[in-house]
């Protein structure tokens, strides 16, 4: 115990027991300080920093043509709608959060006519956000992957992936958690060979969690043709994929080629968990609208694994919040809004294109050394500069631009920012002069060497 | 072969299943009081006068954003929800050790706060550790702690079948008898399912020996302001204990008392011994967070926090808290002074004695059944039925079927 008694057995309040001369130790005195996760340090050193043109490229939110987070008008009208709807009851809304948003994110991930949803064998739950997502997949997996005993993994994430994902795994009681090798930092893009030589190591029944597109943090994704193979391997080997879908929609402007992989494994017949976001597709980041796909083979599983996933979410967070989920299925169900909002989705990918496009071209009139193709082939938010570690520190503490340790950045964060808003919007120029500089100055550690292993 | 091939179904949530039944049910006179939620007069769900305003001004305001609130929640909300629970002049807070942490709902505050526990209290990863709840309890409490990994969860003696009031003798039993350092989830007020709260010299005689047992106070507090009708009142054990001089965990649900139900308001909020406790505690706390839902949904709290902040709206809010509570009160009046006039066998006083939104009536699971089977009134098996489910129009029939039932079923 953490609290000494005085001499009647008693602990008095702090007054008394200082008055009496007594230690009195408090029961959370053996609590460690947490390490702060990656992003958050990163962030708060950059806010703690005083140069006058700091530059913060690590953001995880799309910004618009003022370099700001934003919802369309169409979204804002909605909303409106929604807070002056006599209907709407604040009723709480079951586990499973609103059936309308759970059937339309369904439907934009496999597609109306999937035999999965025909043959009725698909879960599906909104979430707290991606996080939700896969706490709950985790959570699942855990519980059920084996039923005649507790099931500890092995999960794989690729290398690299998002700071967060091994942790969640892990508070879910999965301590099994491993790497596969994603980035090469050689190809500047996604080393297939090396990634299916690990995985032809990996345990059978093994959970490979798998980027559907825009992989977070790299932007490289595989092709069809290395999809088709992976799903081969899989197959073989028993795997079971758990697919992260952030930012449908967001990678090609297309959501049907964006869930191509997911679609494929459906079709094969697979099992399979997705978690997805609607935070970059629709602008709603603070609503944490999420969803959790479950693609079952038997339909006569459904009910029993329905009754379990509504057991998790009771103890986690008993039912969701039904704001962002009200306004994404309203914008689903509607054929006029659903078009409207794709449009706006594709606007915001080329937009993205834009931006990489012009980093590309400032690099290459600038003569940075190595190619930077690589720029324009990834998609989604984010992308990997391949920079490596040291050339990262350079950037943050000689230049001031603070990218992610991994080498990888937001791009649309280059974006110019209205007079007086936040430090961290700049010019691709100046972003641009700075990574240059950073390959002039560190010559030995140029563009090939190997990012350190993760 | 699918690998959920003999996933087993898990058993329906009750109070779930009640209001299935309910609503299959096609008799004209059907009353649902198993739900866990406010009703009008009209027996209709109600968005406080003050919420509607609050989301209009919220729409309105072009400088709010949909960013991602920080990992811990709105700070305004927090701040504001901490100094609810435990008074604006609350010394603990003037000394800087009180934090909060924003959560999904009393839910998620309390798995936050047991996901801590288990982690960081009593040792490291110390899953044994003893966790009490009462007896009957919410039956999500035991659920939330055993999914956070505590392996130990065990009852403490609460209501007392025979006397219809609260088991004075047995808690205390219980307390002197629970391994030191084991942690004990309080309801702060209007005691769920039971609606009997210990009184104030019962709160002392509670507080003395989990201070000199050690044991640890985890409040749950999901109807402040709406059991008596006063926030002031209703957090007096919170308050007691921490003047005290307790180190405390209270989960704070904010989806009756401001009925928002489907936006998931909550709030931890920690009392540590100083500063320095308290932000190792919170750094922790933020780590857990982040694997389980990253960041906080932000509709719901700034709706809180506009509310708390303003001192205008706080009185219209405390006004509309103060509605329910006092129909809630008049419903208890109502229906034991028409079970007093029926003759209905048996004492009533514990109808009026009982607090917040549920009632324990003390029918047996025999007669619940016929309630339900015969009456169409809809009650959970343990005798508890929602206040908020009784209107002027059902009163009637609702108080002549305990009579006929009680008269016919022991």
């Amino acid at each position: 115990m953490r609290q000494t008694c005085n001499s009647d057995g008693g602990v008095g309040s702090t007054e008394n027991v200082q008055a009496r001369g007594i230690t009195l130790l408090s029961i959370f005195v053996d609590t460690p300080t947490a390490e702060p996760n990656p992003e958050t340090k990163l962030l708060a050193d950059f806010k703690t920093d005083t140069h006058l043109r700091k530059v913060y490229l690590a953001g995880r939110e799309y910004l618009n043509k003022e370099g700001q987070t934003s919802v369309s008008p169409l979204i804002g009208k909605i909303m409106q709608q929604i807070c002056t709807d006599p209907t709407l009851c604040p009723e709480y809304p079951s586990s499973f959060g609103l059936p309308e948003f759970t059937r339309r994110a369904t439907e934009l991930v496999l597609g109306r006519d999937c035999h999965a949803i025909v043959e009725n064998r698909v879960l599906g739950v909104q979430t707290v956000g991606c996080t939700g997502a896969v706490r709950l997949g985790a959570e699942l997996l855990k519980h059920w992957y084996n039923v005649s005993g507790v099931w500890c993994g092995p999960v794989y994430l690729s290398s690299p992936c998002d700071d967060s994902l091994a942790g969640i795994f892990e508070a879910a009681g999965i301590q099994d958690v491993r790497r596969y090798r994603y980035w090469d930092t050689e190809q500047r893009g996604v080393g297939v060979q090396k990634m299916m030589e690990d995985l032809e190591m990996a345990p059978e029944q093994s959970v490979i969690v798998l980027s559907a597109s825009a992989h977070c943090p790299t932007g490289s994704d595989l092709s069809q043709k290395h999809w088709r193979l992976l799903t081969q391997l899989m197959v073989r080997c028993r795997f079971f994929p758990f697919f992260l879908l952030p930012a449908q929609g967001l990678c090609h402007g297309d959501f049907q080629q964006d869930a191509w992989p997911v679609r494929l494994c459906a079709s094969l017949g697979m099992e399979l968990l997705c978690a997805q976001s609607f935070s970059h597709s629709f602008g709603l980041y603070g609503e944490r609208v999420g969803h959790l796909l479950c693609v079952l083979k038997q339909s006569s599983t459904l009910l029993a694994v329905q009754s379990q996933a509504e057991k998790q979410v009771r103890a986690l967070w008993s039912r969701p919040s039904v704001r962002g989920a009200r306004v994404v299925a309203t914008v689903l169900s509607n054929p006029a809004h659903h078009v409207e909002w794709q449009e706006g989705v594709k606007s915001m990918v080329e937009r993205g294109i834009l931006v990489r496009e012009r980093l590309r071209e400032k690099l290459r009139l600038l003569g940075c050394p190595g190619s930077w193709d690589h720029l324009i082939q990834q998609g989604g938010l984010y992308c990997c500069t391949g920079l490596n570690v040291q050339q990262v520190e350079f950037l943050e503490k000689r230049r001031h631009i603070y990218l992610h340790p991994n080498g990888c950045l937001n791009p649309q964060f280059c974006l110019a920012a209205p007079p007086g808003s936040l430090q961290r919007r700049h010019t691709p120029k100046l972003a641009v002069w700075l990574c240059l500089s950073t390959h002039r100055i560190i010559r030995v550690s140029c563009l090939r060497s190997p990012l350190p292993s993760l | 072969m699918s690998i959920f091939a003999e996933v087993p179904q898990a058993p329906p949530v009750a109070v779930f299943k009640l209001t299935a039944d309910f609503r299959e049910d096609t008799h004209a006179q059907k009353v649902n009081l198993g739900v866990g939620a406010y009703r009008t007069d009209d027996c209709l769900p109600w968005v406080l006068p003050v919420v509607k305003k609050v989301e209009q001004m919220i729409v309105e305001d072009n400088s709010l954003n949909h960013e991602y609130l920080p990992i811990l929640g709105l700070p305004e909300l927090r701040s504001a929800a901490s100094k609810v629970a435990l008074g604006d002049d609350s010394p603990a807070i003037k000394d800087g050790r009180v934090g909060a942490v924003q959560a999904l709902g009393g839910t998620g505050a309390l798995r936050i706060g047991a996901e801590f526990l288990r982690r960081w209290y009593n040792g490291t990863n110390n899953t044994a550790t003893p966790v009490y709840v009462s007896a009957p309890t919410w039956e999500n409490h035991n659920a939330v702690f055993s999914d956070a990994g505590f392996k130990d969860i065990r009852p403490y003696h609460y209501w007392d079948g025979e006397k219809k009031g609260l088991d004075v003798t047995g808690i205390m039993d219980d307390l002197e008898n629970a391994p030191e350092h084991s942690i004990f989830v309080l309801h702060a007020c209007a005691h769920n399912p039971t609606g009997t709260d210990p009184t104030p010299d019962e709160w002392k005689m509670i507080s003395e020996v989990m201070k000199r047992r050690k044991l640890f106070v985890f409040f749950d507090s999901a109807y402040q302001g709406f059991a008596s009708g006063s926030l002031d009142k209703d957090a007096w054990a919170i308050r007691y204990f921490v003047s005290e001089g307790f180190e405390l965990l209270c989960a704070q649900s904010f989806s009756k008392n401001f009925g928002l139900y489907n936006e998931r308001v909550g709030n931890l909020t920690v009392v540590a011994q100083d500063k320095d406790n308290l932000a190792r505690v919170l750094s922790q706390m933020e780590k857990i967070v982040r694997t389980t839902w990253s960041n906080p949904p932000s509709q719901g709290a700034r709706i809180v926090a506009i509310t708390l902040n303003n001192p205008d709206l706080f009185i219209e809010w405390k006004g509309n808290v103060k509605t329910m509570a006092d129909r809630v009160l008049l419903m208890r009046d109502q229906l034991k002074a028409k079970l007093i006039a029926l003759g209905t066998p048996g004492t009533w006083d514990h109808i009026t004695q009982q607090i917040g939104m549920f009632s324990f009536t003390g029918l047996n699971p025999k007669q619940v059944q016929y309630m339900i089977k015969e009456k169409h009134v809809y009650l959970m098996a343990s005798g508890r039925i929602n206040m908020c489910g009784l209107t002027s129009k059902n009163i009637d029939y609702v108080a002549e079927s305990i009579h006929e039932t009680v008269s016919k079923v022991q």
